[in-house]
């Protein structure tokens, strides 16, 4: 193409015919050698060695203008020109050649430099959360997002705060030493994580919302259900107006929160001191649904919480009205919960800490 | 409580299946259990009539009978010696099941056909005590008429369906076979009704004057009822009263007994029997025991008395633990000709300490525990009564002995249905109320309920809001969201969040978290090598641990990581890095609670180092903003290699120790050598970490790097060094970082040769090399004259 262009753009008619015509057909013919050079190119090394071949300082391009000298002063810009644009036609040539080749090394580069995709990465170091602190958090999260806050106590309390203040009769079985650790007849390792409940009702005024984790403590030998030391969360809405139903609506929604959306919940009177009603709270069962299985032991339930509208004894003893105010309180057992949800089937694995189970979850 | 459905159905006509029975039942509050029948798993046993016996042609020791099993005659061969041709016995036909499935099927022992199966009592799950007139180990020989056929399963009530309900300690009532009936008629809307006792009385004289009866203190023995009985004919009770016992888990023993016991299930009130002509004096005092006072109990054990218990006396000496267990020597025997029934209210707390302290809780002292109604010893004692009539077992002498203090009141509750449905969220008309509590015999006078003297429960409006919540079903309450008038608005605080943001770096770091124990051993203090007056030996003391592991409460949170690095190492985990955010607890003087701290505890074993973990460290600090961080070397924590430990400072203060374990304490708890651990006071840090991050403009100018190498004496710390760079260097020294130790023959001995990265830049500039040069002379010369410190 861009020799038809120089044809036809030919504009010197005006200079001696022979020589003219000899350089003009000289610089056609280093165009074609260069064309068909090109076509035969494959790699860098022979594409810069035409370069100097054609367009080097010693090259066939300036050969030609080292000619011009036996033109005449009116042709050589003439014939300069003419020299350029053969250089510049054959650089540019030569660049898409270039461009190719790069982009055919590219390639080969790439095919060269492939990885075995399926040998495995190389991980940092990262650890892992206790499940036990897995699943409390997990249910913080709901509650945070309704509002409650994270409340904390002293796992050591006083007998008035784990007991008294809970409405708890004197003669309560929970309150025996074969049940509960005491440290001297007012304290005592706390058996619930109530006790913050009433640290908190007693610090602060109404409207409470708060989620209360801890660690508590209960006289029962270690074995696959049990252990002294367990965990807790518990919740506390004390507000005006504060019905049953808002504590029926609240354990539904935590339910399908933690459990899915398909999760019904069902509540079964019982008896707490400090709480009154009181229930027992089942959740569908989470692996058959509710039709009955093994997990569930053919119930179609799982018993998780227990709750109930907090006892105006309780509320009285911490300062607050219940003729005014109201509130429900909801609790559940930690271990029970991660337990459940991971299969697992011996309460010791907890505590034991071994690498090869925490690295599980 | 243990009851067969059928002794519930005695009071109320409740006719649903079983399954929705206890379904309904815990939905209304009286939690099923279980329930089972009795007999489970035992089918095709009939009765049959042994009509011949001869001997097994081949075997000595087997007989061959021919049995009429009703439908027709069959062939049983057994080696069984106590039967005998007309006798009546329990067949296990072919294909019949027994206890622990076994399945009976036709054979031939020794050639001779046999069709099933002659019954003993352990066969079919029963015991002597069911059928006292049977043996051991032999055929269970029936002595009733019955035609061979009849279905034994059911003639032997083990077709019993028997309910095990849990009661909650707030309902003594439904400790009892009428408490659960009046539960489940309420339940079921159907009728409930209960036979006023009313004992014939054929006996002769008075009561009162055949015994008297004292009370010392009405506060712990409210009432006390007493009948007596003469003429009393001591034998098995009849087969009903045995099986109703037996279903309820209790082992029938004699009439008087069973009587006693059979009232304790039906009305809740436990009852005892003396034998009144073992009562010395004509007198029962109820009093405290006497100091050192001795009693040997109807379990023939020896019990140390003292006087916060109280006992049944009669003028010379004990003859019962009150409201727990009768004396042996006043006890009803084979012998005994006159009783004296005793139904009485004890004070709950005197009779559970009592039971406490001699360690035997029983039916009795159990039902005493929980506050029994002072209204129900006269129903009682007549009850039984009654059944002595009924049973044949003696005269009842007119005349009841009842000495009693004032009964309570019936409690008044406020009633007003507005305020119920507001606190639970329903919409109860006041008559459904009142409907609902009628059979739960809450009666209504104008505003108020009145509690029956058997519920102890129902105390506020509070208690009858959950009664109307029972009975009009918990999950038939509309669930709503909360509408309260306040708001709140639900976060972490800033010691939470700061917990968690130190959580997320020993993660990073590969840590995994541990969950260990709270308690401890006191002998842990020795084996973590600590003086006799370290402070940690201060520990909260469990007054009644489960074992001396368990026994105080934690000062150091090393002992139980190093235990979890001892487990994973044992079991050929190859290495480990763990944390744990937990307490530790440090009694105070003068205060009531303890001290709890907050403690992050880390350890890594098998492959990390001193400087890794010192790196989880400097990240912690460095993500909490805490800006000047020392290491303090330590050389004299026990606990740790006197060369690898060292303090954990900010501003002078501590606020923790790392350290590699020293090699003693590695063979102390079975742990690698190269543990390496650091305890840290989070509370501490609560008020170092500064989460306030100001930005600072990005340098414009570049910044120059020198490194320096200097030979210093081995005792001199990389420490101090960086210190006195930094004091030397002048403002426009950016960074100085430590990046090489080396020792070796050409250093020379006890020396050491440390590297370090110098970093300048100008915020205003860029530094020419003359001022970087000046610097770093002035740096060499500092090092030089403060250390000796020579360049390399």
């Amino acid at each position: 193409m861009g020799w038809r262009f120089f044809v036809a753009k030919n504009p010197i008619n005006n200079i001696p015919i022979e020589r003219g015509i000899r350089m003009e057909q000289r610089l056609k013919e280093i165009l074609e050698i260069a064309e068909s050079e090109l076509g035969g190119i494959t790699d860098m090394k022979a594409l810069e060695e035409m370069r100097v071949r054609f367009t080097g300082k010693k090259g066939m391009l300036t050969e030609v203008l080292r000619g011009m000298g036996q033109l005449s002063p009116e042709e050589r810009p003439a014939m300069g020109k003419l020299v350029n644009e053969v250089r510049s036609e054959i650089e540019g040539l030569m660049t898409s050649v270039r461009e190719k080749l790069e982009k055919e090394a590219l390639s080969a580069r790439l095919v060269k430099e492939k990885l075995d995709v399926t040998i495995p990465g190389k991980r940092p170091a990262l650890g892992r959360k206790h499940p036990l602190t897995q699943a409390i958090e997990e249910m913080e999260e709901i509650f945070i997002g309704l509002g409650y806050d994270i409340a904390e106590g002293p796992e050591i309390e006083t007998v008035y705060n784990n007991f008294d203040a809970l409405n708890t009769e004197e003669n309560h079985p929970s309150r025996d030493e074969q049940d509960t650790f005491y440290i001297t007849d007012n304290t005592l390792l706390r058996t619930q994580t109530s006790p913050v409940q009433i640290r908190v009702m007693k610090s602060s005024e109404p409207p409470i919302k708060i989620i209360c984790p801890g660690r508590v403590y209960r006289a029962d030998t270690v074995d696959a259900t049990h252990s002294p030391v367990f965990h807790q969360i518990e919740g506390l809405v004390i507000d005006k107006g504060v019905t049953m139903g808002d504590l029926i609506g609240t354990l539904k929604l935590f339910a399908k929160n933690l459990f899915g959306e398909e999760t019904d919940i069902r509540l079964r009177p019982h008896h707490f001191p400090f709480t009154e009603p009181s229930a027992e709270v089942d959740v569908s069962c989470w692996v058959c649904g509710g039709k009955g299985c093994r997990v569930c032991g053919g119930e179609g339930w799982i018993e998780i919480l227990g709750a109930g509208m907090v006892h105006p004894n309780v509320m009285k003893a911490c300062g607050i009205d219940p003729e005014i105010y109201s509130g429900f309180a909801f609790g559940m057992g930690v271990e029970r919960a991660a337990m459940g949800r991971h299969n697992i089937s011996d309460l010791r694995l907890l505590f034991e800490n071994d690498l090869r189970f925490l690295r599980q979850f | 409580m243990k009851v067969s459905y059928s002794w519930i159905k005695e009071y109320t006509n409740i006719d649903a299946d079983i399954k929705s029975f206890c379904d309904e039942m815990t939905m209304s509050g009286s939690k099923v259990e279980e329930w089972k029948v009795l007999g489970e798993g035992i089918t095709g046993v009939v009765a049959g009539k042994i009509l011949s016996i001869e001997k097994h042609p081949d075997a000595d020791k087997l007989v061959v009978c021919k049995v009429d099993v009703g439908s027709g005659e069959i062939q049983i061969v057994t080696g069984a010696t106590n039967v005998n041709a007309g006798d009546l016995v329990p067949v296990a036909l072919h294909g019949a099941s027994l206890p622990g499935g076994i399945k009976i099927k036709k054979g031939k022992l020794r050639g001779a056909v046999s069709d099933g199966m002659l019954c003993s009592l352990s066969e079919l799950n029963l015991t002597l005590n069911d059928y006292p007139n049977a043996i051991v180990d032999g055929i269970f020989i029936l002595d009733r008429d019955i035609k061979p056929g009849t279905d034994m399963i059911h003639e032997l009530g083990l077709d019993e369906e028997i309910i095990e309900f849990e009661i909650t300690s707030n309902r003594p009532d439904c400790f009892s076979v009428i408490g659960l009936a009046r539960e489940a008629a309420a339940t079921f809307k159907k009728e409930f009704s209960v036979k006023e006792p009313k004992p014939l009385e054929k006996g002769t004289g008075n009561a009162a004057d055949m015994i008297s009866i004292e009370v010392y203190d009405k506060n712990l023995c409210p009432r006390y009822t007493g009948r007596v009985i003469t003429d009393v004919i001591i034998e098995p009770s009849p087969e009903w009263l045995r099986k109703k016992l037996r279903d309820a888990g209790i082992r029938p023993i004699n009439n008087i007994v069973d009587i006693t016991n059979y009232v304790l299930l039906e009305y809740g009130q436990p009852m005892h029997a003396f034998d009144l002509d073992n009562i010395r004096g004509g007198k029962i005092i109820v009093r405290s025991a006497g100091e050192g006072e001795e009693i040997e109990t109807l379990d023939d054990q020896p019990r140390k008395l003292d006087p916060s218990m109280l006992v049944i006396a009669d003028s010379e000496r004990p003859v019962a633990v009150a409201g727990v267990m009768g004396g042996a020597d006043s006890e009803v025997t084979g012998n005994t000709k006159t009783i004296l029934f005793e139904s009485a209210n004890f004070n709950m707390t005197s009779i559970r300490l009592t039971a406490q302290k001699l360690a035997m809780r029983t039916e009795s002292s159990g039902r005493f525990e929980k506050g029994l109604d002072m209204n129900s010893t006269l129903p009682a004692v007549n009850r039984a009564c009654e059944l002595v009539e009924e049973l044949g077992a003696g005269k009842v002498v007119p005349g009841v002995i009842d000495v009693c203090a004032n009964i309570p009141e019936k409690k008044k509750i406020p009633l007003r249905p507005e305020k119920i449905n507001a606190f639970l969220g329903t919409d109860i008309p006041r008559e459904e109320m009142i409907n609902i509590f009628k059979p739960l015999e809450i009666e209504i006078n104008g505003d108020y309920a009145i509690a029956p003297s058997f519920r102890p429960d129902l105390l506020s409006e509070a208690d009858l809001a959950e009664e109307v919540a029972r009975f009009h079903g918990y999950n038939n309450i509309k669930a709503t969201m909360l509408a309260g008038e306040g708001t709140t608005q639900g976060k972490r605080s800033y010691k939470q969040n700061l917990r968690n943001i130190v959580e997320n770096v020993c993660l990073s770091a590969g840590l995994y978290e541990i969950y260990t124990y709270s308690f401890t051993s006191p002998a842990v203090f020795d084996r973590l090598r600590l003086p006799a007056e370290s402070i940690l030996r201060k520990t909260v003391i469990i007054r009644r641990p489960l074992g001396e592991d368990y026994s105080v409460m934690r000062t150091t949170t090393l002992p139980e990581m190093m235990k979890v690095i001892s487990h994973n190492s044992n079991r050929s985990v190859a290495k480990g890095g763990f944390y744990e955010m937990s307490f530790t607890y440090h009694p105070v003087d003068k205060e009531e609670l303890p001290e709890q701290r907050t403690v992050l505890t880390m350890g890594l074993y098998g492959g990390g180092d001193f400087y890794d973990m010192k790196g989880i460290i400097m990240n912690i600090a460095d993500t909490l903003g805490i800006a000047e961080t020392e290491y303090i070397p330590v050389i004299d924590n026990p606990v740790f290699h006197p060369g690898r430990c060292a303090a954990v400072t900010v501003d002078g203060k501590s606020i923790g120790t790392i350290g590699q374990v020293h090699p003693e304490i590695a063979d102390n708890f079975e742990i690698p050598g190269d543990t390496v651990l650091c305890e840290m006071d989070i509370d501490a840090i609560y008020g170092l970490a500064n989460l306030n991050r100001k930005y600072s403009e990005l340098p414009r100018y570049p910044s120059v790097s020198r490194d320096i190498a200097v030979v210093v004496d081995d005792e001199v710390s990389a420490g101090n060094i960086i210190k006195l760079i930094k004091a030397t260097a002048g403002s426009n020294l950016e960074d100085v970082e430590f990046f090489d130790v080396y020792k070796g023959e050409q250093i020379g001995a006890g020396k050491k040769s440390l590297a370090f990265s110098m970093t300048y830049r100008s915020a205003e500039r860029t530094l020419t090399e003359d001022e970087v040069g000046t610097s770093f002379d002035k740096v060499v010369k500092a090092l030089a004259d403060k250390t000796g410190a020579m360049l390399r």
